[in-house]
């Protein structure tokens, strides 16, 4: 496989092995000009993206930018902030008068699940989700399994634990469809409150002990507990949480030895996950936004840049 | 001016009639009914004369093929109007009433201002009155449908309307539904009652789920309904009240509802066609036409509706027609209103999901939308001679397709457009006048 047979990334959840592993493929690639004295290709030149936030966001959105401009593309920022969309114009509207400047791919984040397949539907153009709601964040899902495979050599077999929050999370969807596309055993562990109703039907095994879910695996990635879940009465007290779904030194010995942590950002630092398992040696937080920019770079590429080969850039 | 509706099956669940027969309709009543056994004694001339009926001054349908019964009612429609005649009027909604089969319809009261006392009452009343169909309302239980205080509920009988309902704003109190029903039961009318215990539903969009889980929607528990259902009937229980449950969903719901039966406490129950014709994976697509309140549930659920339609625990096929602007659904799916026409596709979704799976009889299936509600509302119908010509002729055999564009109603917004189903009406009668569709007449010499 060497192209993308589609208009849209939208999730993870209906893509194909083949398609993950040649997005992966694609992305290691990239990677090697991230770290080139002059980051600059002209793959993409002339090409218009549009970041469209209805969210707030600091990593997805620099990486999406910066992984355009790498490639030569013009981009242009809207967010809910300082656009008509504060005057009330619908989400619609705003997709069609965006298209008809002449955009050739929207990056979409929004708050409500199934935005960008709206925006799909009513567009032409390409669109790429860069998270919606509590359904998918799958740029984040392919980066993630670019950091593991980068630093295991392979995804499939490995055993992969999500910990936290997986009710409110897009990262975990995305996670658990694409690790286990890939072969990965996948485990949840995180307060029975968080977990989304009928979980265990998805390919995943869930743990309510962190300890027992710990055992033996080979990667644990770390959700964002967002406090305000606390007033809604998912969990007593951060301390609480702390205490039963933290993850600290002491116990990520029961991991296997060269266990990888990863955390998708932004972190609460002493409470999810503490300092020094965050700054610490099994830690590839700051890998995965690298790799956050080459996966982007590959899946502009490969809907924007046509079919041929990435060499002949 | 007479007219015959010629050689149709004729089904009346009023009087638990099925034959095939002539219907003759003359004042706008019912004149007779003709089987074969009359035809073979006597010619449609005889019978005319012996009515003092004009043979000149009628016309003969031909009905061959169709089924012929009393006109449907609908008791549970939003027609949107004081208030949202954006979405719907009376007028649109009763055409799309006709075109659907209705003759009947019983309007929701969370209007604007919310149908709360005589004055509003009669207004809906004198504008359904404009229309060729009969229009009925139910009056809010409480002001303004705030779910705090008590309604006018005299001032609502006295001005017509023929039962109350907390629709689109459950009364969470126990405590006022008590009273409400203890006061609604001195007029002898029914509550209709939408369940579901709003503290487990913050802005939840639908059925709590494997799907829903998969598409990180906010869930809608089965047990928000269920637990308001049972509470209902209990209330029901305790103050003697007619207690009826609108659009049912849940396998849960129905268990209810049987216990609550068996136990000869005065509870009823309807459903909707897309409950027992989706599931929630009609949203995988994410598509809000398919959004609704209650939301689609699981094919589990949608079992136990049709075993509950069939062992007569439901006792009403309602279609909770809720009609929305385009710029209403045509958003994010979390902000998109809730709601499914319904008035035009009922008839060929229950022809086809019920009568033609073999869940229900054809007679069953019009009972629960001609006898069943009119004996929870005191509605008078059927085809005893005398009785006021409201009749719904369908071909139950003809396929159709859904085209929204083609609806009478303003809204578009239902999850069937393109469906091929069987079941067409062909025409509805309201006061011996055809009101929609059309019947090929037939020279009177050919009946004589």
């Amino acid at each position: 496989m060497t192209q993308l047979h589609r208009k849209d990334i939208l999730g993870l959840q209906d893509m194909s092995s083949e398609e993950i592993q040649l997005i992966l493929d694609t992305a290691e690639s990239y990677k090697e000009i991230l770290s080139r004295s002059v980051k600059k290709v002209p793959i993409l030149r002339g090409k218009s993206i549009c970041t469209l936030f209805y969210e707030n966001s600091t990593r997805t959105r620099c990486s999406f930018e910066l992984a355009a401009k790498i490639m030569s593309a013009d981009t242009t920022a809207v967010s809910t902030a300082g656009s008509s969309i504060q005057k009330g114009e619908s989400f619609k509207d705003t997709l069609l008068t965006l298209e008809a400047m002449g955009m050739d791919l929207f990056v979409i984040r929004h708050s409500a699940s199934g935005a960008p397949h709206f925006a799909a539907k009513i567009l032409k153009s390409s669109v790429i989700n860069a998270g919606d709601g509590m359904h998918e964040h799958p740029t984040q899902g392919l980066l993630d399994m670019l950091t593991i495979r980068q630093n295991k050599g392979r995804i499939e077999g490995l055993k992969v634990l999500i910990v936290g929050d997986i009710m409110h999370s897009r990262v975990a969807r995305s996670n658990i469809w694409g690790l286990s596309k890939m072969g990965a055993h996948v485990r949840l562990c995180g307060p029975r409150t968080l977990l989304p109703a009928e979980i265990e039907k998805l390919p995943v095994e869930v743990y309510d002990n962190l300890d027992m879910a710990l055992e033996d695996v080979d990667v644990v990635n770390v959700l964002r507990i967002q406090l305000e879940r606390m007033n809604r009465g998912f969990f007593p007290s951060v301390r609480e949480y702390s205490a039963l779904f933290g993850i600290n030194k002491d116990r990520l010995r029961r991991a296997k030895p060269d266990v990888l942590v990863m955390h998708p950002g932004p972190m609460n630092r002493g409470i999810e996950i503490t300092p020094d398992v965050a700054d610490g040696e099994f830690a590839v937080i700051t890998e995965q936004v690298t790799n956050g920019v080459a996966v982007r770079m590959a899946l502009l590429y490969l809907l924007l840049g046509g079919g041929g080969h990435v060499g002949s850039a | 001016m007479w007219a015959l509706l010629r050689n149709g099956q004729v089904i009346d669940p009023f009087r638990d009639y099925t034959g095939t027969a002539d219907v003759l309709i003359a004042g706008g009543s019912v004149a007779a009914l003709i089987d074969r056994c009359d035809r073979e004694r006597q010619s449609l001339r005889t019978i005319l004369i012996q009515l003092d009926l004009d043979e000149r001054d009628g016309q003969v349908f031909d009905c061959s093929g169709f089924v012929i019964c009393p006109g449907l009612i609908d008791i549970h429609v939003h027609l949107r109007e004081p208030g949202y005649e954006y979405k719907e009027t009376i007028a649109t909604g009763a055409r799309a009433a006709a075109a659907g089969g209705f003759t009947t319809v019983v309007a929701m009261p969370n209007t604007m201002p919310a149908v709360d006392n005589g004055a509003v009452v009669r207004y809906v009343l004198d504008r359904g009155r404009e229309t060729p169909i009969r229009v009925f309302t139910a009056g809010a239980a409480t002001k303004a449908n705030n779910g705090a205080e008590m309604a006018e509920i005299a001032d609502m009988v006295e001005a017509g309307a023929i039962a109350l309902s907390d629709d689109a704003f459950p009364i969470q109190s126990a405590d006022l539904m008590r009273r409400v029903m203890e006061y609604a039961r001195m007029f002898n009318i029914p509550i209709l009652t939408h369940c579901e215990d709003k503290s487990m539903t913050q802005d939840a969009v639908m059925n709590e789920g494997l799907v829903c889980t998969i598409l990180g929607l906010r869930p809608w528990p089965r047990q928000a309904e269920e637990i308001m259902i049972w509470r209902n009937i209990l209330l029901a229980d305790l103050t003697g009240c007619r207690v009826h449950i609108q659009h049912v969903t849940t396998r849960g719901g129905v268990e209810a509802v049987r216990w609550a039966k068996s136990r000869g406490i005065p509870v009823s129950c309807e459903t909707c066609p897309h409950y027992f014709s989706l599931t929630d994976e009609a949203l995988l697509t994410f598509d809000t036409n398919a959004k609704c309140c209650p939301p689609l549930r699981t094919s589990d659920d949608v079992e136990a509706l049709k075993e509950g339609l069939a062992d007569g625990t439901i006792d009403i096929i309602a279609s909770d027609h809720a009609p929305h602007a385009q710029e209403e659904k045509e958003v994010e799916f979390q902000d998109a209103a809730f709601g499914i026409v319904g008035l035009e596709t009922a008839v060929p979704i229950v022809i086809t999901n019920l009568v033609k799976t073999g869940t229900l009889t054809i007679e069953q299936a019009i009972s629960k939308m001609t006898a069943a509600p009119a004996k929870l509302l005191g509605l008078s119908g059927g085809l005893a001679v005398g009785s006021a010509a409201d009749i719904t002729v369908l071909d139950p055999n003809c396929e159709v397709v859904i085209n929204s564009s083609t609806f009478q109603s303003k809204g578009r917004n239902t999850p069937f457009d393109g469906w091929k189903l069987s079941g067409k009406v062909v025409a509805t009668i309201v006061n011996g006048e055809i009101v929609s569709g059309e019947l090929k007449t037939v020279p009177i010499e050919d009946c004589c």
